[in-house]
This record gives C-alpha cells, structure tokens and sequence, in this order.
C-alpha cells in the first residue's frame, strides 16, 4: 500500500467538524453523545477540546479516527479531513487516512501498545503498511524517529517490550508512531493523564515541539485546565455532548461567556496557598515517628527483593489542622496513610495516637483505638459494598462500638444532613449515587465514627474538578466545624494548596521537605520540590478571577 | 471555594455529575429476563416434576420383567409380570431390553438418580469448597500445604478418581456422590480462595477494618454475599459434570447396581444389542444429553447475567 | 514450576491412600465372597498389606520411583509392562485428537470473538453448550450408528496398530477421534473465544486500528498472539478431560488402551494395576502442565523463569 495521495498544502483548516451529531445506544441517560458539535483544527495548531467526564470529548475524536463502535453511530452533521469529507467514509480510505493524514496519541500508555511485541515492531507496523520502503530504510527511518521523542539508545528502544519502559517513554512510543508519516492532524486523548506531573511537563513540551517543526494540526482532549493554558491555542469545551464554547484560549479562560465554562474555571484550584496560622497551642492528635515500611518479596528461589516504601517519616498533626502529603505514585504518602489507619502493619517506628503508639499493638488492643481514625479512600465506586444499603454503611461502625440501632440511625441521619445529602438516601444501593455523591457518603461513614483524626486518601483526585470543588469545600467546613485534624493526601499541587495548613513532600519513601503551606509553596527549598512546582501545567497561568 | 449557598445551588445545577449514574436493574431482574436460564429452567422444572411424578406417568415397576416381552421395538404392545405375579397387558412406547423390562420405565424412574446426584454432587463440593476457601484465604500459613494438596489432586483426572473410589467402596447413592464431588473440591477452593483474596483488597472491605469489625463479620456480611454469583454459576456446572460422571460409571459398570434404574445402566445393559436394537442406546442418551443441556444452559444464562466478569473470562 | 516435584509427591501419596483407606479391603475383595478369614488373611500378608501403613506407603514409593508399579493381580504381569504394551493406541489416539481439536477450534473462536454477538458467534457457542453436554458414548453411538452401520464409511470398532500400514490404522480412530474431541474442541473454542474478545477490547487493538492495520492482523498479530496464553493454558487443562474420555471412547470403540486397562482393572479390582494407572495418567497430566507453563515464555515476553 502506498502512501495516501497528499491533496495540496491548501490554506483551509486541517480539520473541520461542522454540526457532528452522534447518538448514544438506546436507554441512555440521554439521547445523544454529541449534539451539534462544530469547531476546526488549523494548520499548526493546537486546539484543546475540554470537558468532564460524560461530556462526549473522547468521542468526537475516536468519530474523527472512524473508530466509533456500532453502538454510537454518527447521525448528523460532517468531519472533513484536509476538506475531504470522511464521515462515512469507507474503512479502506479510512485505512489509508490513518497513521498517514490522521494519527492518534491515547491515555494510558501503559495498554496502549502490545505487550507481546517490541517497540520497534509496532512502529515498523505503521511504515509497513503504509509505505514501500525496503527493511533497512524502515529501521533508520524508525531509529531516526525514535531519537526525534528524545528518547535514549535508540537501538536498545527498538528491540525493547513496552514493560521495560517507563509511562514516559512508552508514551514516546506512541508519539512516534503517530508522527512517523508526518500527518496532517494528531489527536491526543488525554495523553498526559495517567502521568506523573513532571513526565506530564516533559511530554507536554515534546508535543509542542514537534508540533511546531512540523506543522502539524493537533485536536488536543483534556479534563485539566492547567493542561489547556499550558497548550492551547484555541479551546472549545464540552458540556453532556453540547459544545458550549469555542474560542481563543485567552477569550476562554479569562473572559468566559458561558455559564458552564465560567463554573469550571472556578472551581480550579489556586496554585496560591489558603494555610492558615497553625495554632501551636492546639494538642497533637497524630504524631509518626520514623516510620518506615520495607515490603520484601521473597519467592521461592527466587532473589529477596526489599521495597523501601516509606523510610525514617517523621510527621504530626494537630486538632483543627490539615497536613497535606503531596507526591507522585509511587512516593509512599499512601503507605504513611495505611499504616497510621494499620491496614498495613508498619516495619519500624511509632505511629503514636494522642501519645498512644499504635504501630505494633495487638488486632484485639488496636480495635477500641480504630475508632479515633477514620479513612476515606480514592475510588467512590469501590469503597462501598454494592449489595449493602448505604444506611448499614453508615451505622457498621458504630454497632461496632456499643451503639443500639435506633442511637445509629439517628446519628446517621444527622450526618447525611451535614454532608448535604437527603437523609432518605439511607435506604438506597450505592449503585443509585454519582461519585461525588459516594464520597459524600463515605464522609459521612467516617464521620460517624466521631474520630480525632480524619485521612482523605486522594479522596477528590477520581472526581471531575466541579464535583472535586464541592467535596473540597465539604472536607474544609467539617474539619472546621468539627475541629478534627486531617490527613489528606495528594498528587495534585493545586488541591494540596488549597486545603492544607502543612504539607509534606514525599519522594522515593523520604519525606524531602515538610513545613507550613504557605513556607513550602512560596519559598521551596529541595530541589525535588521546585522540580513539582515548575511541572505544574499553567502554573504562571491566571485564570478567571471574576467573580462571577 | 464558595461558600453561600446560592452560588452552590446555580453550580449544582450546571454539575454534570448526575450523568454518570446508570440506570440499574437488580441481579434478579436480569436473571428473569434472560432467555437462557428460561429455557434451562423450564426444561430442568418438566424433568423434576417426571422425577417426582415418576408412579403416575403410566409406568410400571422398573425392575419388572417378562420373558416374553424381551426385545420388542418402541411402540409394541406386551404382557408384563407384576410383583404379586398378574400379567398385566402394557404398551412399551421405548421399546424393552433383553430381559424383558420396560425401557420407558426404566428411563423416567432414572431421572431421580440422575437429579439427585447432581444436585448433591453439587452441594457437597460446594460445602467442602467454601470451607477449605475460606479457610486459605483467611488462614494464610495454611494455604501453601492447602493448595499443594489442591493441586494434588487436581493433577488426577476427575473421571478416574471417581472410577477408583467408587470402586473402592462398593457403589451406592452416597459413595457416587462423595466420587463425584471429591475431584471437583479443589475448583471450587480454588474460585472461592481468589474471591477471597480480590475481595479482603477492595477498599469497602478496608473500611469495614477501620470500622474495627472483626474479621469473622467482615467474611460474613462483606466477603460471602459477593461470593454466591460465581459459586452458583459453579455450582451449576458441577452438577452438569456430576450428572455425566454419574452416567459414565454406571455406563462403564462401576456404578451403581444393574438392578437401580439408572440412565448409564439402561445404556450399558444395551450395548451388546446395540447393532439390533439402537432404541436400548438412544432413548436415555436422549434424556441424559437433554438434562445435562438444560443444566449447562442454565448455567450459561446464570453466568451472562450475574457474573459478567467471569463471562468475559470463559 | 519447580512446584511440580511436590505436586507429583501429593499425588503419589494420594493415589496410594485412595486406594488403602476407602473401606474395602483389597485382600478380601480379591478373595471373592466364599473366602474365609484364613485365606483373606494368607493373601492380605501375600501382598503385604499387613504391615504398617506407613510401611507399605515407603515400599511402593522406592519400587514406583525405580520405575517398578508392581504386578499386576489379573493379569499376571509386570503393570509396566502391561502400560508399555497398551501406550501406543492410547497415544495414537490422544495425539490425532488434540491435533484434529486444535486445529479447529483455535480458529473457530478467533472467528466467533471476530464477530462478536453474531450469528456465527451464537451458532458457535450453541455447538460448544452442546459439545459440554453430551456424554462421550452417547455421541459415539450416535457417530458409530450413522457412519459405520447406515453409511458403512468407517469400520465399527477394533483398533489396527500403524504397524499394520496407516491407513487402516486412520480408518479406526477417526470416529474415536472426532468423538473424543468434540467436548475439547467446545472448551478450546470457548476460551479462545473469551480470552481474543477480551483481547479486542485492551487500548492496543485501538492503537493497531488508528494505525491503519487491516483487520487480519490486527486479529492474528494482536488480539490472538495477546490471547495465546489462556488458550495453552486450556489445552493443557483439558489433557485432564482428554484422560476421561479416553477411558469412555476406548471402552466403545473397543481400542486395547489404557483407557480400556483402567475400566478393566476397576471390574476385576486389580490394584496395582489402577494404581499404576492412575499414577501414569497424573503424571502425564502434570508434565504436559509444566511444558505448557514453560511455553508461557515464548508467548510473552514479561513472562521469565
């Protein structure tokens, strides 16, 4: 197969969707996917297409691609490739188009390339389907391409698995195999969603790079809106299929017209910390002291492996304050967290409750202690059991502590309320919530524990930034109102900085700078710090501050 | 973060959070609607009720016999000797084996055994299973010798080590059952052991121990109830292979005694006529191969739609 | 992997209890019902059942791994001998099987995940519920019934040994094959099937199509070359109902195998030679197993030992 007929350079856009309608299968809780969506994609440029979750982002790229299931049919409207129309085209121009006019960069690096087959094999794929060059000047070209993503040894690269890569470099992967035929147009789905923030600044500055020698157009899919400044030229977001906005990035983040648009850019959060003065007369709730947790991995005959998850932590919380464990994956802050709550048993050091070291009390002593601390964890759709009612959720822990049912359900009524849900819910499934809803309810199950020391264990990070907002807002006024000290921990720098009067930096199981909010993010000191703040996407950003 | 209230309420209304909730039918609903475990169901509830029914559906005593009734052809008329010695004219619609006994008979008193030993094949592998799972996902130093002796006898196909057990014991109702369900223990340890271990890592699990409930409230009212989709689905096709087992070794000789009924001893009773007299075959395979169908259906159906993770797995 | 010494070490000293602690006595069942306790006593002490049971489990453990099974009661030779002599059908069979039911269900259940939901998928699926559910000499019957006695294509029954020229040694196991395979033919598709649909739906087959591959590889080099371990993984499983069937079709059709031996020595309740058996069986079942994770390695390169 040859390389798809290159129609001239012309002046018109790169791509152009005018009116695209798309419908969802039936029983939906709407009718359409995306309802009369228009917007184009300069020559050049980069256009960020916004959203949450359910807003039909991801399908307007993959109707772009023709890689729509049968399930959502394009019903409406038209996508014009380079003034080509491809709507419904047939899969074998669509074949040619791919890889060649229109190339695709996904989410999760980690799935999206074959497990089974090299790095270099996969990209060969691309070049021999579409092109007739011999197999040696198929492996320059992909050497040569593979050193473009800048990624080292460009030989080791190609003969490697993707398991032997890291997140990064396996999105280089993908990079480069979208880019080899130089398209017209590169769709990102959320390219840097799954990585860690300093990997996410560097493909970042990859994609805008190439995008710039080449001059390619990219449709760029985001839910983050520190990754729109950071990238965009153009935005246009997306609200339950309806495109509500389309402008210049400027227009649209400093100046939105819509309503939608100007709720989702309030509900960002501030680089800026909010930490209050800590009281240093308020007594110590939680206080760790070199705690260090080693898992060691001894298979049979196999070599002992020792993990160093956490090592030498030393941190304390105070009632009514909030201390903020910020890092990447990988970085320990939920092995701090697991242990303090001991659902995993700590290798050394104290982890001392109101002066009470806990780290190696017995299952029987821990048990009237467990009810001081209370968890709240990452994922709303896992952490309540599906075939339990939500009000058994709630009254679990107090049964366990002596109270009678009716004393329970009062209180579980009273808390509802106080996380702003109808206290009728009690008698529903979880399956009838949102996410943001569930973890109002696994507040409220925590809550009715009456504990010192409440840990949210990147408890907003699986929400959609509205919703995040909301359950933000609720953990600030309970910690206050309820003067309870928090433990919350964190990936992302900006909700860090909005709800945490200390934080601590953790990387590679070491606590690497631990001080007040304000101290940490306005006058870093570690280098691995400074690193995070300057990876943070639209960091020198100021978005809307109207009111409203 | 705003704080007054109007402001909550005009950004509640702009949330699209709502749209992630689907739209939900109860495990129940589905299993109802499913035409799979319709079809199996309904076919299994006809082969209890001529289980059941067995006396009234124009039989005669299935260990009667009458020599001058021996060979005749499905549909012939006959005479047939009755326990207190009457001749009594029958109709035998299957035909009669070389004895003289009624093949029509013979096959709906066979139901019962085939049913029975299903369901309790079933039922005892099961119990057996759900224990020794419990036991080694829970008791953790007790799980590497466990397993090593599941895998033991997993190792045995299933077929001989009912053969040498039944052999062993001199077959009757109860030793066919406890050979039949012996080799499938270990799968079902197996499923409910890594049913443990998933579930004791899901989050609502975790917070039931920072709950400070005990352990043994959390094995009751959080890890079993998520337990009995896939061990239903289980259970289904344990009885399906127990129903196959147990005509196998009736078939082969080893079962239970040429005298009880059994769709396996029918076949094997009319092996050597086979040339001849095909109907002696056909007839139980008839119902042995419908029953086992049914069971496999409706364990098919019950899989699709109460545990459609494991759908995707097989 | 190393895990298959003491997997074979439980299987020995299950294949020895079974036979020793279910409650018949050997000796007793070997003498007949007109025997006296005397003579029960004089044959149980003939065989060594006497002695301690740990005693007897550590003799029959150094005669097995020298290679020693014992005699056989019934049949009054060595049972290695008796196993050497019955292998070649067995494995004539087992291996024109597992070549017959690979061949076709490995594409079949590529095909069905391929089209997913459709009628051929469904027609597929039907045929597998089916293959799982008719009992082995039920479909033998019916295969022996129509081909051999009313279109008199193939012979009845007998086995004829390659050494009497291939063809006749073909005629008579291809209705002991195709009957021995259907119900591993319904499992390989199965989970062929489940485990290339699961395949299909991981973000690399989505990479593959933005890239403009054509379907066929995308369903050969991607989703089944992803798909292939599940797939080993059940053929190696299914060695174990292969063993089953063989004792049933070889009883049918016939065929002087080990299947035949097994149902043999149960009605004549000679224990060593089941024991022997058995043990033979298991331990192909193991090896075949471990070849079967061995081969994982060169399906996926994650996987090393």
């Amino acid at each position: 197969m040859s390389v798809a007929a290159k129609p001239a350079a012309g002046a018109g856009p790169v791509l152009e969707v005018r009116g695209l309608i798309i419908e969802l299968p039936k029983g939906s809780d709407r009718k359409l996917a995306v309802d009369n969506a228009s917007f184009s994609v300069g020559r050049g440029e980069i256009v960020c297409l916004v959203g949450e979750s359910g807003s039909g982002k991801s399908v307007i790229a993959q109707s772009v691609m023709g890689l729509l299931p049968k399930q959502l049919p394009v019903a409406g409207g038209s996508i014009l490739l380079e003034g080509e129309d491809i709507t419904h085209a047939p899969l074998s121009r669509l074949r040619q188009l791919r890889a060649t006019r229109m190339s695709m960069v996904f989410q999760e690096p980690m799935t999206a390339l074959n497990p089974v087959m090299s790095c270099g094999e996969q990209v060969d794929e691309v070049l021999e389907e579409h092109t007739t060059l011999s197999p040696a000047e198929r492996r320059a070209k992909i050497l040569e391409t593979i050193r473009e993503v800048r990624l080292p040894e460009p030989e080791r690269i190609y003969a490697s698995y993707p398991h032997q890569l890291s997140g990064g470099q396996r999105q280089r992967i993908v990079i480069a195999m979208a880019l080899i035929l130089d398209p017209a147009l590169i769709i990102a789905d959320e390219p840097t969603t799954a990585l860690d923030v300093t990997t996410q600044a560097q493909i970042l500055q990859l994609i805008r790079d190439l995008q710039a020698r080449h001059g390619t157009g990219v449709l760029f899919i985001t839910h983050d809106f520190g990754v729109v400044a950071e990238i965009a030229q153009r935005v246009a977001v997306l609200r339950l299929g309806n495109l509500v906005e389309f402008g210049a990035r400027d227009e649209v983040l400093k100046r939105p017209s819509h309503d939608y648009t100007k709720m989702l850019i309030r509900a960002v959060p501030t680089l800026a910390p909010v930490g209050r003065a800590a009281d240093p007369g308020a007594p110590v709730v939680l206080q760790i002291r070199n705690l260090s947790k080693t898992y060691i991995d001894r298979g049979w005959l196999t070599k002992r492996r020792e993990v160093h998850a956490a090592t030498a932590v030393n941190l304390e919380v105070r009632r009514g304050q909030t201390l903020g464990i910020v890092g990447e994956s990988g970085s320990g802050k939920s092995t701090v967290a697991r242990c303090v709550v001991r659902l995993i048993d700590p290798t050394s050091g104290e982890v001392l409750l109101g002066g009470q070291d806990i780290a190696t009390l017995s299952a029987s002593k821990l048990r009237p202690l467990r009810r001081r601390v209370q968890i709240v964890f990452q994922d709303p759709y896992r952490s309540l059991n599906p075939r339990r009612r939500v009000g058994e959720a709630i009254i679990e822990g107090p049964l366990n502590y002596g109270l009678s049912r009716s004393e329970a359900i009062v209180r579980a009524r009273k808390l509802m309320e106080l996380v702003r849900m109808d206290p009728a819910s009690l008698e529903r499934y979880p399956h009838q919530f949102s996410g943001g809803q569930r973890q109002r309810i696994c507040i409220a199950r925590a809550l009715a524990m009456e504990p010192e020391l409440l840990i949210a264990d990147e408890a907003v990070s699986a929400l959609d930034v509205s919703v995040q907002a909301q359950v933000l807002g609720l953990l600030e006024e309970i910690r206050g109102r309820l003067n309870l000290a928090m433990l919350f921990i964190t990936h992302d720098l900006r909700v860090a900085a909005q709800i945490c009067d200390h934080v601590a930096v953790m990387s590679q199981g070491h606590v690497v700078e631990y001080g007040p909010a304000s101290e940490v993010f306005l006058r870093p000191q570690h280098e691995y710090t400074r690193a995070l703040f300057a990876a943070a996407p639209g960091r020198d950003f100021a978005f809307s501050t109207d009111p409203r | 973060m705003a704080t007054d209230k109007t402001a909550d309420n005009a950004d509640d209304a702009l949330s699209t959070e709502s749209a992630d909730v689907m739209r939900y039918e109860s495990a129940w609903q589905r299993v109802r609607r499913s035409w799979s475990v319709r079809i199996g169901g309904c076919v299994l509830l006809v082969l209890l009720f001529i289980a059941v029914a067995a006396p009234w559906l124009g039989t005669v005593d299935p260990t009667l016999f009458d020599a001058g009734s021996r060979d005749l052809k499905p549909g012939q008329p006959g005479e047939i000797i009755t326990l207190d010695g009457d001749t009594i004219k029958h109709t035998f619609i299957m035909g009669s084996d070389s004895f003289g006994r009624d093949i029509y008979s013979r096959v709906i008193y066979g139901t019962r055994v085939s049913l029975v030993v299903g369901a309790f094949s079933a039922v005892v592998a099961l119990a057996f299973g759900i224990v020794l799972g419990l036991v080694s996902g829970y008791i953790r130093w007790l799980d590497g010798p466990l397993m090593r002796v599941m895998d033991g006898v997993m190792a045995i196909p299933a077929i001989l080590i009912a053969i040498a057990l039944v052999a062993m014991f001199r077959a009757s109702l109860l030793s066919v059952i406890i050979a039949i369900a012996i080799p499938e223990i270990p799968r079902v340890t197996r499923l409910v052991r890594s049913l443990v271990l998933t579930i004791r890592e899901e989050p609502y699990v975790e917070a039931a121990v920072s709950l400070g409930t005990p352990t043994w409230k959390i094995m009751f009212s959080h890890i079993l109830p998520n337990t009995v989709a896939p061990l239903l689905v289980q259970g289904t096709y344990i009885c399906a292979f127990g129903i196959l087992v147990e005509a196998i070794l009736s078939f082969l000789g080893v079962g239970l005694p040429p005298d009880i009924p059994t769709w396996g001893n029918i076949m094997s009773e009319g092996r050597s006529q086979f040339v001849t007299f095909p109907h002696n075959v056909f007839f139980p395979g008839l119902f042995l191969a419908a029953t086992v169908l049914a069971v496999n259906i409706l364990g098919d159906g019950l899989r699709d739609t109460l545990d459609p993770k494991m759908a995707r797995r097989a | 992997m190393l895990a298959t010494i003491p997997v074979l070490a439980i299987v020995a000293v299950l294949v020895f209890l079974m036979l020793r602690l279910t409650p018949g006595d050997p000796a007793a069942i070997l003498a007949g019902d007109a025997a006296n306790t005397e003579q029960i006593a004089k044959i149980r002490e003939g065989l060594g059942l006497d002695r301690p049971l740990i005693v007897q489990f550590g003799i029959w453990a150094r005669d097995i791994v020298s290679g020693d099974l014992g005699e056989s009661f019934y049949f009054k030779m060595k049972v290695t001998a008796l196993i050497g002599q019955r292998l070649e059908a067995t494995l004539s069979l087992a291996t024109l099987t597992i070549l017959f039911a690979v061949s076709t269900a490995v594409p079949l259940g590529v095909l069905a995940a391929w089209r997913f939901g459709g009628w051929f998928d469904r027609m597929l699926m039907g045929f597998s519920v089916m293959g799982f559910s008719i009992p082995v000499f039920v479909l033998a019957y019916i295969l022996i019934w129509v081909v051999s006695l009313k279109l008199g294509w193939l012979p009845v029954q007998g086995y004829k040994p390659i050494s009497e020229g291939f063809w006749p040694f073909l005629r008579h196991l291809i209705l002991p094959s195709i009957t021995l395979a259907v119900i591993y033919v319904a499992l390989i598709a199965r989970v062929t099937r489940a485990s290339v649909l699961e395949a299909l739906g991981e973000d690399y087959i989505r990479t593959a199509r933005a890239k403009g591959l054509p379907e066929s590889r995308v369903l050969i080099r991607h989703a089944l070359a992803n798909a292939a371990i599940p797939i080993v993984t059940v053929i190696g499983i299914g060695i174990g109902l292969l063993i089953g069937g063989v004792v049933v079709t070889e009883s049918v059709y016939a065929i002087p195998g080990l299947g035949r031996l097994t149902v043999d020595a149960v009605l004549a309740r000679d224990f060593p030679t089941i024991q022997g058996v058995i043990l033979f069986f298991s331990v192909v079942y193991v090896v075949v197993n471990l070849l079967v994770d061995l081969s994982y390695v060169f399906f996926d390169p994650r996987i090393r030992y």
